[in-house]
């Protein structure tokens, strides 16, 4: 069975929908409490698939994801790795990617390079939008070329298909002085990025999620759990039949995909 | 170690974007002052009182506190930055979130209790203090909450709270007068009549002692108006003038004299609770649970229901707009919860009320009122920061602007839920714990239903500022959570009953759950926020995100194994049931109150008001022929109009796709523009069943409130059938917010809105399910002016879709495609409109439009049957503005243009009733027949140029002309 660990907890509000998207794309899917989790971290081990659901942990007090961040880092550092070690693809829309930028598994280590013992500190953030307000908005977006993320891999998709919805308040993409956004685009760990004229919060180089070097960890702003049937598509009443499946439906069906296949037992 | 406060500064790093900075001078320039900040610099300001070393303090610093990618921490307080330094703190008691949570993370991290407040700094470049205090206290904080600080503040330690006088003393009230008794209930703040004091005073007479402090509070919350809809439910006379008396004689509950006056027995209950009763015995067998619970109840679909509510929160809103809508907020979704054994909230709605911004300059607003534009931007705030934290989409709302709302804004918020049908009722049993959950009690909100049952004056601020609340929705988020968990355990409910502590706290959650079996109430065992809360305030206190559970005992072990894992604080307050049926509080070993059940949910006296109608003739005309406007003048003004201009700037700030259920959303169209008619979601995921969500406000027809709920109720049925919603399975809502009912004429009008609930509610088959009622809605200046606000009544509704797939949006698909009007006829009556507001109207054409509501309803299942036939490519109703301006909304929203052929005069009419329907020439003449009976012509054709065309009036416009209108009135 491929069961995928929805990690829900104070303010997480969108474990339900992304749950759901598991089970359109043929996987089981479990909500487990932080709470529980940190007190049995090895947990993760029985899970093929790991979703960092987007929302508002702990209030997002201070910053976005930084308290649910801080109670993860340590604690559940080791246990990600370990699953990333077996193959396991982790998505973390919005909240999530928060949260993983925070915990150090986004952008992970260099291609080749191991996973450090401890968390690194952090090297990307997701800061207070350009315009400082919360925006919900479905914007364009394109999958850069030569990307290694098993999430976004393959997808073919019309024009007017090639969109996804956002909604934050926090989700401008930065960089910190010790990372060149240049160099995650020359190690293909740019997942996604919004078209031209489709920034909906300033980030840099319209980057809308990165991947770790082996391309299983995913964190993005848009949420692709929000599309995953044409009736979520904003002008869906004016698209022609037929339309193929949904550009989120489809991400999470490359990773289902992979999970059956590629994933190691414990 | 001596415990010490702390003070840490953090800002972005160097060369990093302040967003929140370059927001606040931005807004800083709409404020009127002579001279403005040319930049803001923020930071954040954490105080922290604790045993903390200096190796921790850089740890949290460092780590905690601020980002190290984007962000950089100060110890202490960095020199100004700028010409004027401001600080932004919470004034004490006042609920800190941010603070709460940074607490609970320092106890994970270190192991260390600490207290933490936080701030906001700002430095502002280019004024000095005296302005930078003016932006700070116009825009930045509300003196009702906050401290303001001309420098960093860093106090040696935190204020502690004052404790109130202790103990629940007898009252002595036997020997009062009438003139005693009314003067006793001002300055208590109980804000009972005269009659209302007497019948308490008669009933401590005859039990021969006098009531203590706790039962006379019990009393003042139970009884307000707030909590018991005295107005409403009162025995009313009418009497209309001139001419012969309303043909209501046949109505239930309505008598009528030889002189023609009409005695209706419980307004409420004979109008609109009778229409529903009327309908369910014609055969509507989809309405589970009505006017009982928190919350309206439907059926769904044969496993689900769904609820519906909508609170309004108006006076808190008018003192401190963002935490009074953001509450108002949570309260609506705590009623959801708190319906039947709880549902799940799928969406939230809110319409606002308010003045013209553009038209009020800083020094014209009154004493003791805030600036409209605050009032809105506010607002939008608190309803985001509170609706998008709770993950609920805010789908479906509203904007009315009207100088009379000056001192007394409105703000309606409301929610909808989802539940499995055998969970849409409960009931406490004999024995079972009174359980408290959710947030500690404070001092907050002391009073609120009493404050809301009575009328603002310029004092209100000072008077009522602990009736003002800031929310915490993750504190409710975490109690929904915690439980929906103990609702689905695989054993089955955990809970009897559950409710919310809404208006008047324990005293009206546990007086109304206990109200059949008695209850026993510990007052002690209640967690409080800090101490020194005297038992009275524990027990009417309104502190926010508190649920009150009846539990059988041997469930208290499980569900409190549920709430540790939830983190929600459980305490157990005492008990349901006792020998006589009474209310016994306790503080300890102390019985410090105890009340008949039967005296306080019956005894209050029920009089009779005399309500009037006297019609208010049309006024002459207001402006002379050659004077008209031409149309493309009219257009572009009524476009930018603030309660047509399109609400982008506040949708857009509303998280409307949480939870994944969207189908037609808030904005639609290729420009993502739009302005839906409804909104539709799937409440149930995997079903293609969907749940259509619209209002109807039409406060343009106050004039008679009659008229104005007919095409309110014609509104919201029209907004649903345009997406696709079945018309024969619609419920809905009514929320009146209407001034002062003391004059007759005033409560005349409140008459004559809820007797055309009745009708409209039958002729459209659209039962009410649930409402309220927000009286006294005026502001008194200090010179003595009493400021009404419009006689208001929201109708809100929500409509079954069989299939989501055959829904329809508003904005135009093709070129080429025509527009055809139909359903109601257009007279040409402009008694009301918009363009009668911007112009005046001319002779003749002043009177009220007529409404149909049998046409009504016929139109609206006309026009259904063509949607489900797949024959409609566009839907949207045609109302404020009137034809022309629904017609550029569709073609702006495609993206099209559109050719008009239609007579000059049906441009601006509001006539009710009609929908604007885009159709594929080929379907015409199938459209043609089916609306046979209807009024329909074709008006137009859609076009690929762009431009809006009507060569009967030569108006020739480009869109792009009208969306910059359009969109740039509440571009904020």
């Amino acid at each position: 069975m491929t069961t995928a660990l929805v990690l829900t907890t104070s303010g997480i509000n969108c474990d339900r929908e992304l749950a759901h998207a598991f089970e359109l794309a043929g996987a089981t899917a479990e909500l487990v409490h932080l709470n529980r989790l940190l007190a049995e971290p090895g947990m993760v081990d029985r899970y093929s698939l790991i979703g960092l659901p987007g929302g508002f942990s702990y209030g997002d007090a201070i910053g976005a994801g930084r308290i649910a961040a801080t109670l993860m880092r340590e604690a559940l550092y080791p246990a990600f790795v370990s699953a990333i070690a077996r193959g396991v693809p982790i998505i973390a829309p919005c909240n999530g990617f928060q949260i993983a930028a925070q915990m150090g598994l986004l952008p992970g280590p260099a291609a080749g390079e191991p996973w450090p013992a401890v968390p690194a500190r952090p090297t990307v953030g997701l800061a207070a939008n350009d315009t400082a307000r919360f925006v919900d908005r479905w914007c364009a977006v394109e999958i850069p070329d030569g990307t290694r993320c098993i999430w976004t891999q393959g997808i073919e998709l019309e024009d007017a298909g090639r969109v996804l919805p956002v909604a934050h308040g926090e989700g401008r993409f930065t960089v910190g002085p010790d990372l060149a956004v240049s160099r995650l685009a020359a190690d293909g760990q740019i997942a996604l990025r919004y078209r031209p004229g489709e920034n909906p919060n300033g980030s840099l180089d319209a980057v809308a999620g990165i991947c770790d070097a082996s391309g299983l960890v995913l964190g993005l702003m848009p949420h692709p759990e929000r599309f995953t049937r044409w009736t979520h598509h904003p002008q869906w009443t004016r698209l022609e039949e037929p339309r193929g499946e949904t550009l989120g439906l489809a991400m999470f069906r490359n990773a289902v995909a992979w999970a059956k296949q590629q994933v190691a037992a414990v | 170690m001596p415990t010490a406060v702390h003070r840490v500064e953090v800002r972005p790093r160097t060369g990093e974007l302040d967003p929140r900075g370059a927001a606040a001078c931005r807004e800083a320039q709409t404020l009127g002052l002579a001279r403005v900040p040319s930049k803001i610099d923020t930071a954040a300001v954490y105080l922290i009182q604790g045993e903390l070393d200096t190796d921790q303090l850089a740890l949290l610093a460092g780590s905690l506190l601020a980002d190290p990618v984007m962000e950089t921490a100060t110890l202490g307080a960095a020199p100004p930055l700028a010409d004027a330094v401001i600080e932004v703190h919470s004034l004490p008691g006042v609920m800190d979130p941010d603070a709460l949570a940074v607490e609970s993370a320092i106890r994970a991290m270190l192991g260390l209790r600490v207290q933490v407040r936080t701030a906001r700094r700002f430095d502002m470049h280019g004024v000095d203090t005296a302005t930078a205090r003016q932006v700070a206290e116009r825009l930045l904080g509300n003196p009702v909450i906050h401290g303001f600080h001309d420098e960093p503040w860093h106090p040696e330690s935190f204020p502690t709270g004052t404790r109130s006088r202790a103990g629940s003393g007898l009252v002595v009230i036997e020997d009062m007068d009438d003139r005693a008794l009314a003067s006793f209930s001002r300055n208590a703040h109980l804000f009972l009549s005269v009659p209302e004091m007497r019948a308490i005073q008669a009933e401590y007479r005859r039990q021969g002692r006098d009531p203590t402090e706790i039962e006379l509070e019990t009393l003042a919350q139970t009884w307000s108006e707030h909590c018991v809809h005295k107005t409403l439910k009162a025995t009313i006379r009418y009497r209309q003038q001139p001419g012969p008396p309303p043909d209501w004689a046949d109505r239930p509950g309505h008598e009528i004299a030889p002189d023609g006056a009409i005695t209706i027995h419980n307004l409420l209950k004979s109008t609109i609770v009778a229409a529903t009763e009327t309908l369910i015995a014609d055969g509507i067998d989809w309405c589970l649970s009505v006017f009982v619970d928190n919350a309206g109840v439907i059926a769904f679909d044969d496993e689900h229901a769904v609820c519906f509510k909508v609170e309004t929160h108006n006076h808190p809103s008018a003192i401190e707009p963002y935490g009074g809508a953001a509450t108002g907020i949570g309260g609506c979704i705590r009623d959801i919860i708190g319906t039947g054994l709880a549902a799940r909230p799928i969406a939230s709605t809110d319409v606002f009320c308010v003045a013209h911004p553009e038209k009020w300059t800083p020094d014209a607003v009154p004493a003791g009122c805030l600036h409209p534009r605050r009032i809105l931007s506010q607002v939008v705030a608190g309803v985001r920061d509170y609706g998008n934290r709770m993950g609920i989409p805010t789908l479906n709302g509203a904007v009315w602007f009207d100088d009379d709302y000056i001192g007394n804004p409105l703000v309606y918020c409301g929610c909808i839920g989802v539940m499995p049908r055998e969970m849409i009722a409960g009931e406490p049993r004999r024995g079972d714990r009174i359980v408290a959950l959710g947030g500690r009690t404070g001092r907050d909100g002391i009073h609120g239903a009493t404050f809301s049952s009575s009328e603002l004056t310029g004092s209100h601020a000072d008077e009522f500022g602990h009736a003002v609340q800031i929310g915490n929705a993750v504190t409710e988020k975490t109690l929904l959570e915690a439980i929906l968990q103990a609702r689905d355990e695989p054993g089955g409910c955990l809970y009897s009953a559950i409710t919310d502590c809404g208006a008047g706290g324990f005293s009206s959650a546990v007086g109304e759950m206990g109200c059949e079996l008695g209850a026993v109430v510990q007052l002690e065992k209640a967690p409080l926020k800090y101490s020194g809360l005297s038992p009275t305030e524990i027990w009417i206190s309104e502190a926010q995100e508190r649920m009150v559970l009846a539990v059988p005992p041997e469930s208290m072990k499980r569900l409190e194994e549920i709430c540790a894992l939830h983190e929600v604080e459980l305490s157990d307050l005492g008990h349901f049931g006792t020998d006589d049926r009474s209310l016994v509080l306790r503080y300890g070993h102390r019985e410090i109150g105890r009340l008949a059940m039967e005296f306080l949910h019956e005894g209050l006296p029920m009089s009779t008001r005399e309500a009037s109608w006297t019609p208010v003739p049309v006024a002459a005309s207001t402006r002379r022929a050659d004077e008209a406007p031409t149309c493309r003048d009219a257009l572009l003004a009524l476009l930018a109009h603030p309660n047509i201009a399109s609400k982008r700037w506040i949708i857009r700030q509303y998280d409307h796709e949480v939870q994944g259920s969207s189908v037609v959303k808030p904005l639609v169209g290729p420009g993502g523009e739009g302005p839906s008619d409804a909104a539709v979601i799937l409440p149930v995921p995997g079903s293609m069943r969907g749940l259509a969500i619209a209002n109807g406000l039409a406060t343009g027809l106050r004039a008679d409130p009659y008229v104005m709920t007919l095409a309110a109720i014609d509104e919201c049925v029209r907004n649903l059938v345009c997406v696709g919603a079945d018309p024969t399975r619609i419920a809905l809502l009514d929320n009146f917010c209407w001034p002062s009912c003391t004059e007759p004429q005033r409560l005349g009008g409140l008459v004559r809105a809820a007797e055309a609930c009745y009708e409209g509610a039958l002729a459209y088959r659209a039962p009410f399910i649930s409402g309220k009622d927000s009286l006294n809605n005026q502001f008194t200046t200090d010179d003595g002016r009493t400021i009404a606000i419009p006689p208001t009544l929201l109708i809100s509704g929500i409509g079954i879709v069989q299939d989501v797939s055959c829904c329809v949006t508003m904005d135009a698909k093709t070129a080429g495609n025509l527009l055809v009007l139909a359903g109601g006829p257009t007279t040409g009556a402009m008694g009301g409109s918009h363009y009668e507001m911007l112009y005046g109207h001319a002779e003749h054409h002043g009177e009220l439009p007529a409404v149909d509501p049998a046409g009504g309803a016929r139109a609206a299942r006309a026009v259904a049957g063509l949607i489900d036939r797949g024959l409609v490519r566009s839907a949207h109703d045609c109302s404020d503005g009137g034809l022309l301006i629904a017609a550029a909304e569709m073609a702006m929203a495609g993206g099209l243009g559109i050719e008009l052929a239609l007579d000059g005069r049906a441009c601006f009419s509001e006539d009710p009733a009609r929908y604007l329907l885009e159709i594929d020439p080929g379907d015409l003449d199938a459209v043609t027949a089916a609306l046979s009976d209807l009024t329909h012509v074709v008006v137009g054709e859609f076009t690929g140029d762009r431009r809006l065309t009507l060569s009967d009036a030569q108006l020739d416009v480009p869109i792009d002309e009208l969306r910059s209108a359009w969109l740039g009135t509440l571009d904020w």
